[in-house]
């Protein structure tokens, strides 16, 4: 097969100009050759017999002539069993493995084999003669706890394809032929239980797409009752540095209520990542009693890695998220942070010397960040299953001002907001959401109504609060003063949680249902008291008992002690029921 | 054989153009007597970037492509020694060229990373007590101008329990650099110093190197198995230069004029603040100087989402609010018993001092309690606060309880019991 080749006429920064000796496809994959390195990157741009191509490793020593090698292929990922726990780079490339091979550093020009060199067995689940179309499953294999499908490569043509032959089980080699297909055309596909996948390009291999009504539990009360994210919805999280961003997501991904979690460290710091692969190994998932890391994939671009990269990692990501979609799994894909994500994309705008849009974004930052959330959703597959990919973003607003445009075109995608305040996290609040500045467009764990009352009293707590600032204490009414310790109480004891505690970090749903019963029957009761001092009292006393009862473990004799005592303690100031 | 060009195409700010064939991309080059990088490859057009500015560059000086990147000599022989933004001696001394390295290399694998767990102590109470610095931290100073950040820098670099001392100085006044070399040298720190230092008034292109020499050199002494600290000052001036550069270049501004890759440039720094697991280790300890003392200009804004917290120098003090380091957690468990317990105890009853601070100035009635918080105050700035101070972790944490029994009663402090009857100094009469 002949490849098409080029010759580099320039460089500026990572991105090279080279000139072409056949045809090529605009974000065709190709290799500029630099003695025995070959150094990868993608066309982006096509211009009089010169492609402009981003390249993902450092261009030094890149020079005038040098030659250039294309691939055909867009940039895309190799899918197929062995993915998870593993750790890659943007590119799909194994970290753990690169250091065996490298060592310390991260040399360039280096790509490995994504696909662990292993031996799988497997069932098969078609006969020769069936029909099989694109995303059907031809066989599986067992890949931890998960029942790998193998599938028909999603890229092949949406037709009717007949079985010609496939091999009985037994265990074979991820590389090794396993089945052959054929067309009504004739064409003929061996298949292995590897196959790539364009990642630009979403995987729709699917009945239909469904709306997005299953609560995602993320055993953390703020949100999963006040602002609940749903499978296969779409949710970001903005905030300042400091305001506990990235520790907001790592226990998502540790307590969400999901098959797989693939995490995207996009461009922030490479000690964080160090953290996830010291501590999910030794976490154990609840639902399953197996380790976290076999249901994680990390992929993970920290800011010193190449900017190219970076785009590609939250692409790399989300195609993988799509592939065990595509299993009847439901995936939940978190991005740190998509701001670097932006970027990355602003800096290959400025080389392009295209025309800026606000604050030196390019245009185009709006569509790239809604079509990238819309690869999110809950789908019913062919086999009737439902399955769903959820996307939970953070975003690093320039100054912790979500006016920005990254944060601006992120709001108006998505479906739940969950605002990171400073003077939350200064206060030492976790988790920062902001209350009432957040908000969801899904269903949460209890009745919406409910909700709206506890919000609308939140509201007016605060008010109260900033009218106590003026007037003093003494300046309110005792029945406002009430009104001001209940949302105070609401916040301290129940949307705030106590992430070093073993029980309280995790609230799961039903739990949550029962604490928040006792907490809307204390926001609707009345108390006959005047005295400031003895409310405070009151109330002081009354999230003690609370908070020490979100440390006690859930369906035991002393968790219902502890909520009779709060019940008893409380009814006994409530003058009647509202 | 080299060859050598003698027709330069222009000059605009520090960048000269020139056709020349086979030139690679970051290979270094002499124009005229200054070093120069290849910044951008046009066909034959090759564009480089004169280190000491183009001032005086004439059309048809020559110039000569080395063939090779920039790269910086490692040796022992740097210890004590005070370099330029090109890498040129600054102190009369031998100009080294033996065991040359390349500056900017590529970065570590983050799967080869480990969980930061050593303490770097410094005997200033306010790091080692409160926000503790951590081997392989990375953590900016923010500070404004007026400020004795450099005095604070010095004091660590002379202090801190480290192997070897790397000093990155961009854009500093001439005084300040003599301060850094007297002290440095009175106190005999400077036997495992290496400085390269940028002054304000040298050019603009050498300060833009000064923290990829200082943290080239780091890193090798790293893999040598020594424990660095890298104190760089200020990198407001090196995104300045940055700015600049990228003006002059004609690249499309973002925030406030600085370009769009600020993050990627002073992350690709930042992120060097290494510990190879076996080996030795690099600490990042930087100024970063908040123009206006604004913590949302972009150079402060984007290095608070690279470092591992920061601690804010104000009014001649480390503020115990608004300073932070991520990394204290992993390393202040270990240290003795009441640490923990003792910080968090003096940082709320401190935070209730400056309430009580504040209802004095509005004219409130002071309590009795009220009294005994400003008491408490005065002496926890007067003690512990002082940049001066220079005691042991041990020390001064003794100095705290001794802090605290001197102005409340044990039940006041909100410390458990066990620990207070453990640790109290004076006679308890708790149960």
């Amino acid at each position: 097969m002949d490849h098409i080749t080029g010759s580099v006429t320039g460089v500026n920064g990572n991105l090279v100009s080279v000139r072409l000796d056949g045809s090529i496809r605009k974000n065709e994959v190709g290799y500029v050759l630099l003695g025995d390195k070959r150094l990868k990157g993608e066309i982006i741009r096509v211009g009089d017999g010169v492609a402009d191509m981003q390249i993902y490793e450092p261009t030094n020593g890149i020079m005038v002539g040098d030659r250039v090698e294309f691939t055909g292929e867009l940039m895309s990922v190799s899918l197929g069993p062995g993915l998870l726990t593993q750790i890659y780079d943007g590119l799909q490339n194994p970290l753990p493995e690169l250091a065996e091979k490298c060592g310390f550093f991260l040399e360039r020009g280096e790509y490995l084999d994504p696909i662990p060199n292993k031996v799988w067995a497997f069932t098969p689940k078609v006969r020769p003669g069936d029909t099989v179309r694109p995303g059907d499953t031809i066989g599986t294999v067992p890949e931890g706890m998960f029942t790998h499908r193998i599938m028909v490569p999603f890229g092949l043509s949406d037709t009717d394809w007949t079985v010609e032959s496939v091999v009985s089980a037994g265990t074979y080699n991820v590389r090794d032929e396993i089945a052959v297909i054929r067309d009504g055309k004739g064409n003929r596909e061996p298949l292995t239980m590897v196959f790539t996948w364009p990642i630009k390009k979403p995987i729709t291999c699917y009945k239909q797409r469904l709306r997005p009504d299953e609560t995602l539990i993320t055993k953390i009360r703020c949100i999963d009752t006040f602002l609940p994210v749903a499978k296969g919805g779409t949710f970001c999280v903005p905030g300042p540095f400091g305001a506990g961003k990235t520790v907001l997501q790592h226990m998502e991904a540790k307590n969400a209520d999901v098959d797989i979690v693939i995490i995207a460290a996009c461009g922030e710091r490479a000690g964080e990542v160090v953290e996830i692969l010291k501590e999910f190994p030794e976490l154990t998932d609840p639902r399953t009693g197996k380790s976290l890391m076999e249901r994680t994939i990390i992929i993970c671009n920290t800011s010193s890695m190449p900017v190219a990269a970076r785009e590609a990692s939250v692409y790399t990501s989300i195609t993988l998220a799509e592939y065990y979609r595509q299993m009847g799994l439901s995936v939940l894909m978190l991005a740190d942070s998509t701001s670097r994500w932006a970027q990355a994309m602003r800096e290959m705008s400025g080389r392009l010397e295209e025309i800026p849009g606000d604050e030196a974004f390019p245009a185009y930052l709006e569509s790239v960040i809604a079509s990238f959330y819309e690869r999110a959703g809950k789908v019913m597959l062919r086999s009737g299953e439902v399955a769903s990919v959820t996307i939970g973003g953070t975003v690093s607003p320039a100054g912790g001002n979500f006016e920005e445009p990254v944060t601006q075109a992120t709001l108006k995608m998505v479906g739940a907001f969950h605002g990171l305040s400073r003077e939350r996290s200064d206060a030492r609040k976790y988790p920062a959401i902001h209350p009432t500045e957040s908000w969801s467009k899904y269903r949460g764990v209890v009745e919406q109504d409910k909700v709206d009352y506890a919000r609308g009293l939140l509201i007016r707590s605060a008010e109260i609060n900033q009218m106590m600032k003026v007037v003093g204490e003494e300046g309110v009414s005792a029945e406002d003063y009430i009104t001001y310790q209940k949302g105070e109480l609401l916040d301290a004891a129940y949307l705030q949680q106590d992430s070093f505690d073993p029980i309280d970090a995790a609230c799961g749903p039903e739990r949550q249902k029962r604490v928040f019963a006792v907490m809307y029957d204390i926001l609707t009761s009345s108390f006959s008291a005047e005295d400031k001092k003895e409310i405070r009292g009151f109330f002081n006393q009354l999230r003690q008992l609370i908070l020490d009862w979100h440390t006690i473990e859930f369906e035991t004799e002393h968790f219902n002690r502890q909520e009779e005592r709060i019940r008893d303690f409380y009814k006994s100031k409530t003058s009647q029921a509202v | 054989m080299q060859k050598i060009y003698t027709k330069i195409q222009s000059i605009v700010g520090n960048v000269v153009s020139v056709r020349a064939s086979g030139v690679r991309n970051g290979d270094l080059a002499l124009v005229g007597n200054s070093y120069a990088n290849v910044i951008k490859l046009d066909n034959d057009l090759v564009y480089l970037q004169v280190f000491a500015g183009t001032q005086g560059v004439s059309t048809t000086d020559p110039v000569k492509f080395l063939g090779k990147p920039m790269m910086v000599s490692y040796s022992d022989h740097l210890l004590g020694r005070i370099f330029t933004g090109s890498g040129v001696p600054k102190d009369n001394g031998p100009a080294l060229t033996e065991n040359m390295i390349p500056i900017g290399g590529p970065s570590v694998n983050p799967a080869r990373r480990v969980v930061p767990q050593k303490m770097i102590r410094t005997g200033i109470p306010m790091i080692d007590m409160f926000n503790s610095l951590v081997e392989s931290q990375k953590l900016p100073i923010f500070s404004v101008s007026g400020e004795p950040y450099n005095e604070l820098l010095a004091r660590i670099a002379m202090q801190a329990e480290v192997d070897i001392i790397v000093l990155g100085g961009m854009g500093l006044k001439y005084d300040d650099f003599l301060f850094f070399k007297d002290t440095l040298e009175k106190s005999g720190a400077i036997g495992h110093t290496v400085m390269f230092i940028h002054t304000a008034s040298d050019p603009t292109v050498e300060c833009t190197l000064v923290p990829d020499l200082s943290l080239a050199v780091a890193e090798r002494f790293a893999l040598d198995g020594k424990r660095v600290l890298v104190l760089l000052t200020d990198m407001t001036n090196f995104a300045d230069a940055q700015k600049e550069t990228a003006i002059t270049m004609e690249q499309v501004p973002s925030n406030r004029g600085y370009p769009g890759d600020l993050y990627s440039c002073l992350a690709s720094r930042y992120e060097k603040a290494v510990d190879f697991d076996g080996l030795g280790s690099v600490t990042i300890l930087s100024v970063t100087t908040m123009p206006g003392d604004d913590v949302t200009h972009p150079v402060p804004d984007n290095t608070g989402y690279i470092t591992e917290g920061q601690y804010y120098l104000k009014g001649g003090r480390i503020e115990p609010f608004g300073s932070l380091s991520r990394l204290k957690q992993n390393v202040n468990g270990r240290t003795r018993s009441d640490h923990r317990a003792l910080m968090d105890c003096m940082i709320k009853l401190y935070s209730a001092y400056r309430e009580s601070l504040e209802k004095k100035s509005m004219g409130f009635l002071m309590t009795e309690w009220d009294e005994k918080l400003l008491r408490y105050g005065k002496l926890f700035e007067e003690k512990l606060m002082d940049l001066s101070v220079n005691i042991s972790l041990e020390e001064a944490l003794d100095l705290g309880w001794e802090i605290l029994a001197d102005c409340f009663e044990p039940n006041e402090t909100g410390l458990k019991s066990n620990l207070l009857r453990e640790r109290w100094p004076k006679n308890l009469n708790i149960d």
